[in-house]
């Protein structure tokens, strides 16, 4: 079979222990951080440079052959599911950090490299890398830029997106292109980022580091239901601050995170809000009093306030720890990820709210307040009949919830192969067929992750729309000829 | 031309694109009846050229062919502003000013203060122009976060939408902004906004030494733009500071004494803040940070040698310069200008192009990923109809 053929090919090009075919282990890959997806890869190679990527890319068109790229597996969308008959092309064994530059406030790293490394790297010169996923000790850059993931403070510093100044990438057909903001023509940097792996894959990224903050603080406020919470956040909006991040967990939440971790946050708290602020030293005080203020006016029955890095760990390591701490409450949970405006926040908690009663189904909330971007964790028991369906149903209307209050269905986890069928609920036919333009200008054969993001796209021979001849308001009169 | 319930006007002198006279001028006033536009554009084959405030229509090379200016001035409604949520959707032919007057009412802004009087959302995304602030807020781009267009064939999509948070899709606000009207037409764009600053201070000293720009844009006092204006080779490196903020004057206290020298704090920008340093022949440079003071030394030495003037200015913070020369330089002197500093500026990774320019210039200089910007061209405008000719590699 072609599998077998290519898979000796892969062996020209690469390492004996570069290409894995064996039954067992390529079990190891078959699912990322979305386990109930699952397929088995027809074969896993694990390059060392941007040229074998390359080589590998090349024997796939030639073969006509699928490949998905992966970096460290934490996807929680299943963006890195394999294809049983195609090749996972893992990017574990390129880890090198190439360049450090610090008069140009950049780094230059290849794709598997873990997100937390880049910081590491360049702390003790006063620098870190912005963007930070709660995986960030393992998720890889490659990984990032593919999902433009966010993390906590990406409220007030943004997305992989905005911290991204270059990327070499091999396009689908296995050339090595290379992308930088510098360079004139279209933003196809922008249009990369955040293609989960449809568009290609990155073989070097370049990132900006930032300057570390002269002060921070962080704040957790008590509240004794989720309403009192929601109202801090919008008052501290209202009031001009943007804090570095704002972070909410319901009550069930907290169980959770206390069973699991006794972070010991406020007994009795039906709510609690974490905000952090950083930046310049003066500002952060004057900002600081402002949201302790407000957090005392919207309710709050207890705050305290980190006074060193280790009561700042203290104060994350229940929200930190969220979404495995539910484990400890529910035999079995899905993680959402949806994103309402900060404006919708109380309707659609109450909508939330009446889904659980509904169906039965328990829902524990943590979110990030500051931009709307809700974590539902809808726990059920899997050895309950339809409970794991019910479960399903619910995970789904909260996402019709999220986009009938004019929201997203994915707000830094990917559409992946989890989602794509809620892509035209939110986008149209239209809509659809003009991404797919961008996705056939990189991949005209849909080699590159297929069957991810988009509902059964069109091939890109068949071009939509376009219509030769008559136009019929021509034909019926109404315009004219000239 | 006629298209049902859309005004379209005869073209006259002052419609032209570079030089270019077009025949038709659309007026419409929906998204709808912009695709309808394009439609009756597209069975007819003509090349179409968006325009917005125009303050830019000139930028870029002359378009091969430009048969009709789809004026986007009516479509100048500020459609959804939801304060609490720090989100704004506008129709394309807002004016960025217009806009500012009503997010100031509440206290907000759009972080993105491009130059151009009378500028629009519109033309603004289209050539990707910013001001001072992108240093600290970033470009357009970074600031997009939904946007409506119109392809070639009367297609309308849609992509993003009105929250900050969405990785749905792909980002097609990324792809149009700054593409120069050659994909299709931005008709209506969706950005997060920002709190109005507390305060504002500015930092300027009348000689500065550019090293000092690493140490500022490095410091943790957060400056909202790092500005410099440089008038003739050898004039002095003039640096402006812009603090905003709660504790605006205490940070810039320490601004000033990291920059020493004669710096003062005022509470208005110097006159020429935000400004373009002129308009008829101009160019912007992008280098790296740690480029600057050679590529300042660069256009100084290559311009002495060239006898020519120009005036240098920009965002030191992001080394993002704009150059302007004389419109009546000598052409060949200007010709072999732009390729001296070019060729300097190349090996460190820095590009220069032509905005603007009375003669013929190759305005976009190389750039990598051409093959790959060809094939999205295609795709979205398979007839080149779009603003034929303007944009790099001569798509």
């Amino acid at each position: 079979m072609s599998l077998q053929r290519l898979a000796a090919r892969l062996g020209e090009v690469l390492t004996p222990d570069a290409v894995i075919t064996d039954p067992v282990r390529l079990r190891t890959y078959e699912c990322d951080g979305l386990t109930y997806h699952r397929a088995t890869p027809g074969v896993v190679v694990l390059p060392e440079t941007a040229e074998q990527v390359a080589a590998v890319v090349r024997l796939c068109d030639e073969f006509g052959v699928p490949f998905v790229a992966r970096g460290s597996g934490t996807g929680l969308s299943g963006g890195a599911l394999p294809r049983t008959d195609g090749v996972l092309i893992v990017t574990s064994r390129m880890r090198r950090i190439l360049e450090i530059d610090i008069p140009n406030r950049r780094a230059v790293v290849e794709p598997g490299v873990t997100n937390l490394a880049i910081t590491e790297a360049v702390r003790d010169q006063g620098y870190y890398y912005a963007p930070d996923p709660s995986s960030q000790q393992i998720c890889s850059i490659g990984g990032n830029v593919a999902e433009n993931s966010g993390g906590a403070h990406c409220l007030k510093y943004g997305f992989t997106v905005n911290h991204v100044l270059g990327i070499e990438l091999v396009t689908p057909d296995g050339e090595i292109v290379e992308l930088s903001d510098r360079d004139p023509g279209y933003d196809l940097l922008g249009a990369f980022i955040g293609s989960e792996g449809t568009l290609g894959i990155a073989t070097k990224v370049t990132v900006r580091l930032s300057p570390l903050p002269e002060s921070v603080t962080t704040l957790l406020a008590a509240f004794s239901g989720i309403e009192g919470g929601g109202q801090a956040v919008s008052a501290i909006i209202a009031a001009g601050v943007v804090p570095a991040a704002i972070e909410m967990m319901d009550a069930l939440a907290i169980e959770a995170a206390e069973a699991a971790v006794r972070c010991d946050y406020p007994a009795g708290a039906g709510a609690v809000l974490i905000v952090e602020l950083d930046g310049p030293h003066a500002e952060v005080e004057h900002q600081f009093a402002a949201v302790e203020r407000i957090c005392r006016e919207s309710g709050a029955f207890e705050i305290r306030v980190a006074a060193s890095a280790e009561e700042r760990a203290a104060i994350w390591k229940g929200r930190k720890s969220a979404f495995a701490a539910v484990g400890r409450i529910s035999p079995a949970y899905i993680v959402q990820d949806g994103v309402v405006p900060r404006t919708a926040l109380p309707e659609v908690l109450a909508g939330i709210d009446r889904l659980q009663e509904e169906f039965g189904i328990r829902v524990a909330n943590v979110f990030h307040a500051g931009d709307g971007n809700l974590h539902p964790l809808v726990l059920f028991d899997d050895a309950v009949p339809g409970q794991g369906e019910r479960a399903e149903v619910v995970s789904g209307r909260i996402l019709d919830l999220c986009i009938d209050h004019g929201g997203s269905i994915t707000g830094e986890h990917g559409v992946g192969v989890d989602k794509s069928r809620y892509m035209p609920r939110m986008f149209s036919e239209e809509d659809l067929d003009t991404m797919q333009l961008v996705r056939c200008a990189f991949d005209p054969k849909g080699l590159s992750n297929p069957g991810k993001v988009f509902p059964t796209p069109r091939l890109c021979g068949e071009v939509p729309g376009v219509r030769k001849g008559v136009h019929p308001l021509v034909e019926s009169g109404l315009a004219e000829q000239f | 031309m006629i298209v049902p319930g859309v005004t379209v006007r005869a073209a006259d002198g002052g419609d032209a694109v570079a030089g270019v006279r077009p025949r038709w001028v659309a007026l419409p006033e929906t998204t709808e009846e912009i695709a309808a536009v394009l439609r009756v554009a597209a069975d007819h084959d003509l090349a179409v050229v968006p325009v917005g405030g125009g303050t830019t229509l000139h930028w870029g090379p002359p378009p091969e062919r430009c048969d009709l200016l789809i004026d986007t001035c009516c479509l100048n409604d500020v459609l959804e502003h939801v304060a609490g949520d720090l989100v704004v959707k506008v129709q394309a032919g807002v004016t960025l000013d217009a806009l500012a007057g009503t997010l100031a009412a509440a206290g907000q802004r759009l972080a993105l203060d491009a130059p151009g009087e009378g500028a629009t959302v519109g033309g603004t995304l289209a050539t990707g122009v910013a001001g001072p602030l992108r240093f600290r807020y970033g470009t357009a781009r970074d600031l997009l976060i939904g946007i409506t267009v119109v392809l070639a064939d009367g297609t309308i999509a849609r992509a993003g939408g009105k929250v900050v948070k969405n990785v749905a899709g792909y980002d097609l606000g990324k792809l149009f902004t700054g593409s120069y009207g050659t994909l299709g037409v931005i008709t209506e764009a969706t950005f997060r906004l920002h709190p109005l600053p507390a305060d504002s201070r500015w930092v300027t000293t009348s000689s500065a030494d550019p090293g000092v720009v690493g140490a500022l844009a490095a410091s943790p006092l957060e400056p909202a733009a790092i500005e410099l204006d440089r008038s003739g080779p050898h004039g002095p490196v003039v640096l402006s500071i812009l603090v905003e903020g709660v504790a605006a004057a205490e940070r810039a206290k320490a601004v000033q004494d990291l920059m020493g020298g004669d710096a003062h704090i005022g509470e208005e920008p110097p006159t020429w803040w935000g400004r373009l340093p002129g308009d008829d022949l101009l160019l912007a440079l992008r280098v790296l940070p740690a480029a600057l003071e050679g590529t300042l030394h660069a256009v100084a030495a290559h311009a002495a040698r060239l006898s020519l003037a120009p005036h240098v200015r920009g965002s030191a913070g992001t080394a993002d310069l704009h150059v302007a020369l004389p419109a009546e330089s000598d052409p060949g002197k200007v010709a072999a200008f732009v390729a001296a500093v070019r060729d300097e500026i190349r090996p460190d990774g820095g590009r220069l192009i032509v905005l603007t320019a009375p003669s013929e210039l190759d305005f976009w200089g190389g750039t990598g990923a051409l093959g790959l910007m060809r094939s999205v061209k295609a795709r979205f405008d398979p007839d080149r109809r779009m603003s034929p000719g303007r944009f790099v590699g001569g798509i």
